[in-house]
């Protein structure tokens, strides 16, 4: 305890604090160094990711202007090139993907994490990490042969009762005798269930780790107050875990509006703004730049480009805002993203 | 703090607890073996001994937390006013709900305010309860826990703006709130400060008059100051631990029968 009075405290204010020699030892420096060379090297690869789209884009921004950003066409032919629609393409692709993969990631992380018998459990992140490592054009043709004839019947099913619903609304008579399959077939909804496939492995690999984090004192505390399994997760679990949810969901949020091959395989390309997700057709940034890069002249390229560059600038949006809201949670510390 | 209960709680007999026979294995190491202790009602029975003796472990296998605990099994019958806890057709929930535990560093639920912590156990097992109930009976569990006073400005705050002592105090509050038979408690005063061991040691005299109270402690001083009776816990290199000597705590630490009891309770080791 200090004993200072007010007379010997005056003369501390006016003190300068010593300079203190850290002390690092030779290994702790180069290693200090060598990591710091490593971590500025990221910044300055997605920094010039972002000064190299960004220059390429100027050609393209300065001859359409704001036209760029609020046209619905994709036809260079013709000089009328606007990325409204294919936005708006890419935003509903990566909502529905979300949808279903929010709700399975968490159950899935849930089921390992709190609910799976201990000998099962390595086997099932083994399987849910292999989903991640299958490659999405694999997604795409299992999307386009496999799942899109049974999804059809969904769609078909989900506009028949909740057609009024704009989102679920088909130009077609749904009710026909003979239905037209064709007006179900590729559409945003199906791209959206193969994009969710690659991005459930993610979201589950983030929220169960944060599930697994939980403190054990926690658990402990409501299993002894007679909770039941489901209620030390309601109570305890996912409070704790809310900035791993979020951080697992932004993270499929990403990869959902960067996926490119699945939608390249099932889209049918279609522009103009279109809420209809079940109905055939649209169009995202990435598979707008896949598709069309190969035969692109050079201003057709840069506008390609130019595309890349607002969707570069979108998904750094998502994540910095993802990482803010995480870092305010109890448990961001451990959910980096 | 008030020994008499508040109406609507009426004071019910309290109720024994006894292990027979009692062994517990984490995975295929046996831990402890061959425990028989009978804890008496409306008593504080201390579980003293060294580290690793496997007291903890006994005071868990009273209330099945210690199956918690992946690979964990045990053996022996733990009898609840004569009934088995541990035979079939009683659930775990339930008998985790009538015999209450407090651990050893203070958990309050981080995301819930002081009130909600101390009905946290009525939301866990579903039971309804009226707002006016609900009150009496936050007050009454925190006037219990010797709590009430310190929080009654601010129930709505958080738990974990507490200080260390207050949160322990808090956690049992949120155990007697639900109308356990038996309270547990493992080394309740090992992570706080003199003066919050001594509130939580007030409040465990006070409690022990009415409940059943089992406690943990590896402060001797603690045993004799709340406990009426003591079971001395010892595990030799290599075997299972066990109960050495039990008795009253005067008997016990004034005239321990066993060598090895007298050696620990005087000082000579642990």
């Amino acid at each position: 305890m200090s004993t200072s009075t007010p007379e010997t405290l005056e003369p501390r204010q006016s003190r300068v604090s010593r300079q203190l020699d850290p002390g690092f030892e030779r290994s702790d420096r180069i290693f200090h160094k060598a990591s710091t060379l490593i971590g500025l090297s990221t910044l300055v690869l997605t920094g010039a990711i972002g000064l190299f789209l960004g220059e390429q884009s100027i050609p393209t921004l300065s001859h359409y202007g704001l036209a760029f950003f609020t046209g619905t066409q994709w036809q260079p032919e013709i000089d009328k090139i606007g990325i409204a629609s294919v936005l708006v393409g890419t935003a509903e692709v990566a909502f529905v993907a979300v949808c279903v993969a929010f709700p399975l990631a968490i159950m899935f992380a849930l089921f390992i994490s709190d609910f799976a018998p201990r000998r099962i459990k390595s086997s099932l992140i083994s399987a849910i990490d292999l989903m991640a490592a299958v490659p999405s054009i694999i997604y795409g043709l299992w999307g386009f042969f496999l799942l899109q004839p049974k999804a059809m019947d969904l769609s078909r099913w989900l506009s028949q009762h909740f057609g009024w619903f704009f989102l679920f609304h088909v130009d077609t008579d749904p009710n026909a005798a003979v239905w037209q399959q064709s007006r179900y077939t590729s559409s945003v909804f199906i791209v959206g269930l193969a994009v969710s496939m690659m991005a459930i492995p993610l979201a589950c690999a983030v929220m169960r780790s944060v599930f697994d984090l939980t403190p054990l004192g926690e658990r402990e505390a409501a299993m002894a107050l007679g909770a039941t399994r489901w209620g030390v997760v309601r109570t305890v679990v996912l409070p704790f875990a809310k900035g791993g949810i979020i951080g697992g969901t932004m993270l499929a949020l990403g990869r959902a509006l960067g996926e490119t091959a699945a939608v390249l395989v099932i889209i049918s390309p279609a522009y103009g703004i279109n809420f209809h997700v079940l109905e055939a057709g649209g169009q995202t940034v990435s598979a707008l730049i896949a598709g069309n890069f190969g035969n692109a002249t050079k201003a057709q390229l840069s506008a390609l480009l130019t595309a890349g560059f607002v969707l570069f600038l979108i998904t750094l949006a998502v994540n910095y805002g993802a990482a803010i809201v995480i870092r305010r949670s109890r448990s961001g510390a451990a959910t980096e993203i | 703090m008030t020994s008499t209960m508040i109406e609507g709680s009426p004071v019910t007999a309290a109720a024994s607890l006894e292990a027979v026979d009692v062994a517990a294995w984490f995975g295929s190491s046996l831990v402890i073996d061959n425990v028989n202790l009978r804890m008496q009602p409306a008593t504080v029975t201390a579980l003293i001994g060294p580290s690793g003796c496997g007291k903890s472990t006994f005071l868990r296998v009273l209330n099945r937390m210690h199956e918690a605990v992946p690979g964990a099994q045990m053996a022996g019958e733990v009898l609840l006013n004569g009934e088995d806890i541990y035979a079939p057709g009683h659930r775990v929930t339930s008998v985790r709900q009538r015999i209450g535990i407090v651990f050893q560093k203070p958990n309050p639920f981080p995301a819930m305010s002081i009130a909600d912590n101390v009905t946290a156990g009525l939301v866990l097992t579903g039971t309804r309860i009226s707002r006016h109930d609900r009150e009496t009976l936050v007050e009454e569990s925190l006037t219990r826990a010797g709590l009430w006073n310190e929080v009654k400005d601010r129930l709505e705050t958080s738990g974990s703006a507490l200080s260390g002592g207050q949160q322990q105090r808090l956690c049992i509050a949120r155990a007697l709130a639900n109308k356990p038979d038996v309270l547990l408690m493992d080394e309740p005063c090992s992570a706080l400060d003199p003066m919050s061991t001594r509130w939580i040691e007030d409040t465990i005299r006070e409690l022990g008059k009415t409940m059943t109270i089992v406690i943990v402690t590896h402060n001797l001083a603690q045993a004799v100051r709340v406990s009426q009776w003591s079971a001395f816990f010892l595990a030799e290199p290599g075997e299972p631990g066990g109960i050495v000597e039990q008795g009253s705590t005067d008997q016990l630490f004034s005239a321990p029968q066993d060598p090895r009891t007298a050696d620990y309770v005087s000082g000579g080791f642990g």
